[in-house]
């Protein structure tokens, strides 16, 4: 595989990568330092930010620079603002934000600092997702050390900069990696997301300007105030620059968190890096960044792994979390995996979400189960076009109604074929191999 | 009931992290859940809303909207095994009918001897080490059928 510039996992093989010690060894917090010791502006970071082209990688692909700079003015609007931490990783295949977390925390807590001083934010919240037990200890280790070294709190390193860092453990609810989810969840009620507009910026944590950040977004800024948005252009594609960690799960010889600039051809992600499809076998469908994104199929894989391109095969970037289905497997069973997953994480507020997570559910269920009818598909479409977008108050309802279009539009014909033979026609389910053991009565 | 002494003292502290104190009221409900005999019980939904100063209904609206939270006792020990896409390709069903067989538990419930409960759950961020568990809080990655029965057979 060609050699190229990598900089997000470079530390996570280190020994003791983890510690103050080793990260400061390895040139850590020195972009806190050139910050604070040359007096940067806020501003001027928001525009050194805006100027290497980062963009989002929790999932949207914003442009984050554009985004820091939606916060109000700070001598017209007086009140405290916060940073929300985005650290609920749980979009299925996505193991990405664990890795840095668990290996470099010290990584994570210098970029919070750096988004902090950005928009100069009183505290920040670094919002975990309860299962992540390894890697909240590992984050709240970090910043126990780095709050006794002075880089946490008040007067950071004797300067004016002042800010609190503060970790919060969330319990299970994929909902609370939505932001405005996040913030009710914060705040400690029901994971219920908000209408937008009001926008966080505008009104966010206890009703005050708040932006909310992925945690590998917060990771780069480092990496960009150090080396210059004109060395992280270096990396990746005009419209999406640098490099991004792209998770592949499923059926490949090696699964991992491999670092890749953005733009990079996912078939050399799939044959190169993860060893290709595994035991021998063909490619028959892929989902691009997590189960929300559209799965195509394997005659498209060798689009570019960047939100332009992703978006121009009908897909989108994601999380970046490739998922990958050998030609055994069965795109109904993984339909029906998949909205069973939305089912249960519906907060319930929207019917369009509510209702129609369930349905997809049910007739996912009933096709790969071999009590289908032909009508399905189309009561799919319909349904998927009745949830999104646009007609619910977050996107979940979107993450649902997409796969389920993109499964109609690549493989009808195997949907229908469900239908016309009563049962599953792929091989992996007809070895009877796979059993599911009895549920409790309630 | 009221709370114990050492968990007032804990969310003392931690209700300083935030303006509002109710925003500590989720990790405030973790550290009941383990201290407290591993679930969310009724009395203690009523300690935490008179420590909040919420209405007991607004806690247990709030527990009841979060999977980590249980509203009964598990066994002495509980495996969460995910069955989202990345493991469910990976061979998750023949994992779970197997912990199912070696605990003696059905899904969504507990071995007759009060030793393990068995749930699935959804992805937890272990997909490119699939097929998973969680064991009493611990990550267990890269299943085979052996490794399974290894794990779960040197529970004590």
């Amino acid at each position: 595989m060609a050699g190229h510039e990598t900089y997000l996992l470079d530390r996570c093989h280190l020994e003791g990568s983890h510690t103050l010690d080793v990260y400061r060894a390895h040139g850590g917090y020195t972009a806190l330092a050139k910050v604070l010791d040359e007096g940067l502006r806020p501003e001027a970071m928001i525009e050194a930010i805006k100027d290497s082209g980062l963009r989002g990688r929790g999932g949207a692909g914003f442009p984050s620079g554009l985004k820091f700079s939606f916060m109000p003015n700070h001598e017209k609007d007086r009140r405290p603002r916060y940073l929300a931490v985005n650290a609920d990783e749980s979009e299925p295949g996505t193991c990405k934000d664990r890795v840095l977390m668990r290996d470099d925390p010290h990584g994570l807590i210098e970029g919070v600092l750096l988004g902090a001083y950005a928009i100069r934010a009183k505290a920040a919240y670094i919002y975990v997702r309860g299962e992540y037990r390894h890697e909240y200890d590992r984050v709240a280790a970090a910043l126990a050390e780095a709050r006794a070294a002075g880089l946490v709190g008040d007067n950071i390193r004797g300067s004016d900069f002042s800010c609190d860092v503060w970790m919060h453990k969330g319990a299970g609810a994929y909902i609370c990696g939505e932001e405005t989810g996040l913030m009710e969840s914060l705040e400690g009620k029901r994971g219920h997301p908000r209408p937008k507009p009001p926008f966080p910026a505008g009104s966010g944590l206890w009703a005050s300007p708040t932006t909310v950040n992925n945690v590998e977004t917060l990771f780069n800024l480092p990496f960009i105030i150090n080396r210059g948005h004109a060395w992280y252009r270096t990396m990746g594609t005009e419209a999406s620059p640098g490099n991004f960690l792209c998770g592949i799960s499923g059926h490949v010889e090696r699964p991992g968190v491999y670092e890749l600039p953005l733009g990079i051809s996912a078939r050399v992600v799939v044959e190169e890096y993860a060893g290709g499809v595994w035991k021998g076998r063909k490619l028959k469908a892929w989902f691009p960044g997590g189960s929300s994104t559209g799965l195509l199929p394997a005659s498209l894989i060798d689009t570019r792994m960047d939100h332009d391109g992703l978006r121009a095969a009908g897909s989108m970037l994601g999380t970046g979390a490739m998922i990958i289905l050998d030609e055994t497997a069965c795109v109904a069973r993984a339909s029906e995996v998949i909205m069973r997953f939305y089912d249960h994480e519906s907060c319930g507020q929207c019917s369009q979400c509510r209702e129609g997570t369930q349905w997809l559910h049910q007739i996912f269920k009933r096709l790969e189960n071999g009590q289908g009818r032909m009508e399905d598909i189309e009561l799919l479409e319909s349904l998927a076009s009745g949830m999104a977008p646009g007609k619910t108050i977050c996107a979940l309802s979107d993450a649902a109604a997409i796969p389920t279009h993109a499964v109609i539009k690549h493989f009808k014909d195997e949907l229908a074929e469900h239908v016309r033979r009563g049962g599953c026609p792929c091989p992996e389910q007809a070895t009877g191999a796979l059993r599911e053991p009895a549920e409790a009565s309630a | 009931m009221s709370l114990p002494d050492h968990l007032v003292a804990e969310l003392d502290e931690l209700v300083t992290h935030y303006p509002e104190r109710r925003a500590a009221l989720i990790p405030a409900l973790h550290r009941c859940q383990e201290e407290l005999g591993g679930w969310i019980s009724p009395e203690t939904m009523e300690a935490c809303a008179a420590y909040f100063d919420l209405e007991p209904v607004e806690v247990y609206g709030v527990v009841t909207f979060y999977p980590m939270f249980r509203l009964a006792p598990p066994g002495e020990h509980v495996v969460s095994v995910c069955h989202n896409v990345s493991c469910d390709l990976r061979g998750a069903r023949d994992i779970l009918a197997r912990v199912c067989e070696v605990t003696g538990a059905p899904v969504h419930g507990t071995s007759p001897d009060g030793r393990f409960t068995v749930t699935t759950v959804e992805c937890q961020g272990a997909c490119t080490t699939a097929p998973m568990f969680d064991l009493d809080g611990v990550y267990h990655e890269e299943l085979t059928l052996e490794r399974v029965e290894e794990i779960l057979g040197g529970v004590q």
